[in-house]
């Protein structure tokens, strides 16, 4: 389960690191949701893994710590609401600016260079 | 347990909501509640600030929980000095926009006052979670108030701002969750406890924690790979906004203070003073960086954006070499420069609001109506801010270098301190005698009168300056006691073992 955990944290952060390396707001809003997922997974991880205990003292044998559940519950509210943020912002971006880039406006595109004509002697 | 300690909390909190229910109510009812909200955030920072002053250490525990169990306010001299600092700063910001910065926005003081609740719960805050809340708060708040005034100028700065923040949040949210992994505890006096006994493989996890917590509050304070995004960000905000972000990078030094020197401090095993060797070449760089945007920049509040820049460098170099002295001279500067920054943004809007198409830009215009007045305001915060004599930031500055042992670092931060000092003259002589003497023929055809709540906050805000000067003495007093009582961890930590109030008492 451990490897299972720590493999689908380090895909969700690679994926979203990745993403949100791109320059485009829809690539990055996307990228910032699945970092959100990984550090979420990774925060209630924190707190050990363990299969049928419960957070709440006196109900099972041993119990797992609650507290990282607390803070994960509490993450989890702020990443919605900022990615509610960011998505409306990017609306916005592109509404006001030419496209979707994070730039606001496309990257110098040097122009395709004229074909030169072959020179022959005839 | 002292009830005072939430006020800074609540008022805000109370005020605000009761902005967002009063969104269609008039204007004028607005400004007053929100401005009555605003004397009484002081009016509680005055108070808690006299509590603070006798050098005990309160808590306010929330549900009466033992710490390190539940969450806690925590008050001391730091904390109350950032909540003096954000306080005043804010007043007069909060005064300069109901002149009408405030418009075109229902929820622009509902904003503002969340923003004034995000800063405090920070810096009175007593656990690393509850600091990330604090952060996410004043962030969402600071979101909404860069966007204000609308533009499309500031999307783009905006969007920036708002992506970086998030993926600090991101990193912040896994460095609470590696110390956590390894001490069980978040409560930053549990923290201190806790820390020097770690051992064997949770250190270097630690370690990776405690580093890239440095990392998200370098975000915050803007120090050198991560400080691209401000210049842009704050210099395309409306003015107050500006003026009040200029705190908000003291958020992540106050962050930095806290962390570094209670929890990975000179007592902290084999984790102490973590990253602080790394901090003083960094902030040194920061600082040059910032004098040399500083001197390119083109417009006033580019050149006031920087300068936010350079005050991070010349807080974090004293800071890093940890002295007791240092100390306290970085948070006399510290004082100082938030104040004058602040002021420096609302002289550069007023001055923007008189040039008509030339705004601030640093180029040749019509003469400006009231420019005796306005070049007055800005020779003040200019000079205060370059850290010339006979204004608080030269008193800032030389006890920063009179703090330095004799060595390397003092070579080094004299060199780029004084260097820089004298360059930061010739960025604003430049921008000062192009934008007030070198001006063409006429007046332009309808400018914007100055009304008496601008001028007034604005006036007020740079006269801070020489309010500090005379009030040196009492000043650098506190700021001593403040680092004396930083450097004393153990008191810190007893406020593990204050006595809860019993329930039958």
């Amino acid at each position: 389960m451990e490897l299972v955990v720590a493999l689908v944290i380090g895909a969700l952060t690679a994926s979203g690191v990745y993403l949100i390396l791109r320059a485009r707001t829809f690539p990055v809003v996307v990228g910032l949701t699945l970092l959100s997922y990984g550090v979420n997974l990774f925060l209630f991880s924190s707190g050990r893994l363990a299969t049928g205990q419960q957070p709440v003292i006196g109900t099972a044998v041993s119990y797992s710590d609650p507290l990282p559940q607390a803070l994960v519950l509490t993450a989890i509210v702020i990443g919605f609401a900022m990615t509610a943020f960011v998505v409306v912002l990017s609306l916005r971006n592109l509404a006001d600016n030419e496209g979707d880039h994070v730039d606001g406006k496309q990257p110098y595109k040097s122009p395709a260079p004229e074909k030169e004509e072959e020179v022959t002697g005839k | 347990m002292n009830h005072w300690l939430t006020a800074p909390i609540l008022i805000p909190l109370l005020g605000g909501i009761l902005q967002v229910f009063m969104g269609y109510a008039p204007i004028s009812l607005r400004r007053t509640l929100a401005l009555a909200t605003t004397v009484l955030i002081l009016v509680s920072a005055i108070v808690l600030l006299a509590l603070a002053d006798d050098g005990s250490y309160r808590i306010y525990a929330f549900g009466n929980w033992q710490p390190p169990f539940g969450i806690v306010l925590v008050l001391d001299r730091l904390a109350a000095l950032m909540l003096i600092v954000t306080a005043v700063l804010a007043l007069f910001c909060h005064i300069y926009s109901i002149g009408g910065a405030d418009e075109g926005n229902r929820q622009f003081h509902a904003l503002f006052l969340f923003q004034l609740m995000g800063l405090n719960i920070a810096f009175l805050t007593g656990d690393l979670f509850n600091l990330f809340v604090a952060f996410e708060v004043l962030l969402i708040a600071s979101y909404g108030l860069l966007m204000h005034g609308g533009g499309t100028v500031r999307t783009v700065p905006g969007l920036h701002y708002v992506v970086l923040n998030l993926v600090g949040s991101a990193v912040f949210l896994i460095s609470v969750g590696m110390i956590y992994s390894v001490t069980g505890t978040l409560n930053m006096a549990d923290l201190a406890v806790k820390i020097p006994q770690v051992s064997g493989e949770g250190l270097s996890i630690v370690k990776a924690g405690g580093m890239m917590l440095l990392v998200v509050f370098g975000l915050k304070a803007a120090i050198l790979p991560l400080c691209f995004w401000l210049p842009r960000a704050y210099s395309k905000a409306t003015a107050p906004v500006a003026a009040l972000f200029a705190v908000m990078t003291k958020v992540g030094i106050y962050a930095i203070l806290r962390v570094y020197l209670l929890i990975f401090g000179d007592d902290a095993g084999e984790l102490a003073n973590l990253g602080m060797d790394w901090l003083f070449p960094i902030a040194l760089v920061t600082l040059a960086m910032g004098i040399i945007g500083a001197l390119g920049s083109g417009s006033l509040k580019t050149l006031v954006a920087w300068q936010v820049i350079i005050s991070v460098g010349t807080l974090l170099a004293p800071i890093a070499l940890g002295s007791e002295a240092g100390l306290s001279a970085a948070l006399f500067y510290l004082l100082s420069t938030t104040w004058t920054v602040g002021g420096l943004f609302l002289v550069s809007e007023l001055v923007s609001n008189q040039r008509g198409s030339a705004k601030d830009r640093i180029v040749t215009a019509p003469k400006m109506q009231n420019r005796t007045f306005l070049s007055v305001l800005f020779l003040v915060g200019a000079v205060a801010a370059a850290g010339l004599p006979p204004l608080s930031g030269f008193f800032g500055k030389v006890l920063i270098l009179k703090s330095v042992e004799p060595g390397t670092e003092m070579a080094w931060l004299w060199s780029v301190l004084l260097i820089g000092s004298f360059l930061t003259v010739i960025a604003y002589s430049r921008a000062g005698s192009i934008v007030f003497w070198r001006t063409v023929d006429g007046h332009l055809e309808k400018p914007d009168p100055l009304n008496g709540r601008v001028s007034v906050a604005a006036g007020a805000l740079t006269a801070l300056a020489v309010v500090m000067v005379v009030l040196a003495g009492p000043i650098t007093r506190y700021t001593d006691a403040t680092a004396a009582q930083l450097h004393n961890n153990d008191a810190y930590i007893e406020i593990l073992q204050t006595p809860m109030i019993r329930e039958d008492s």
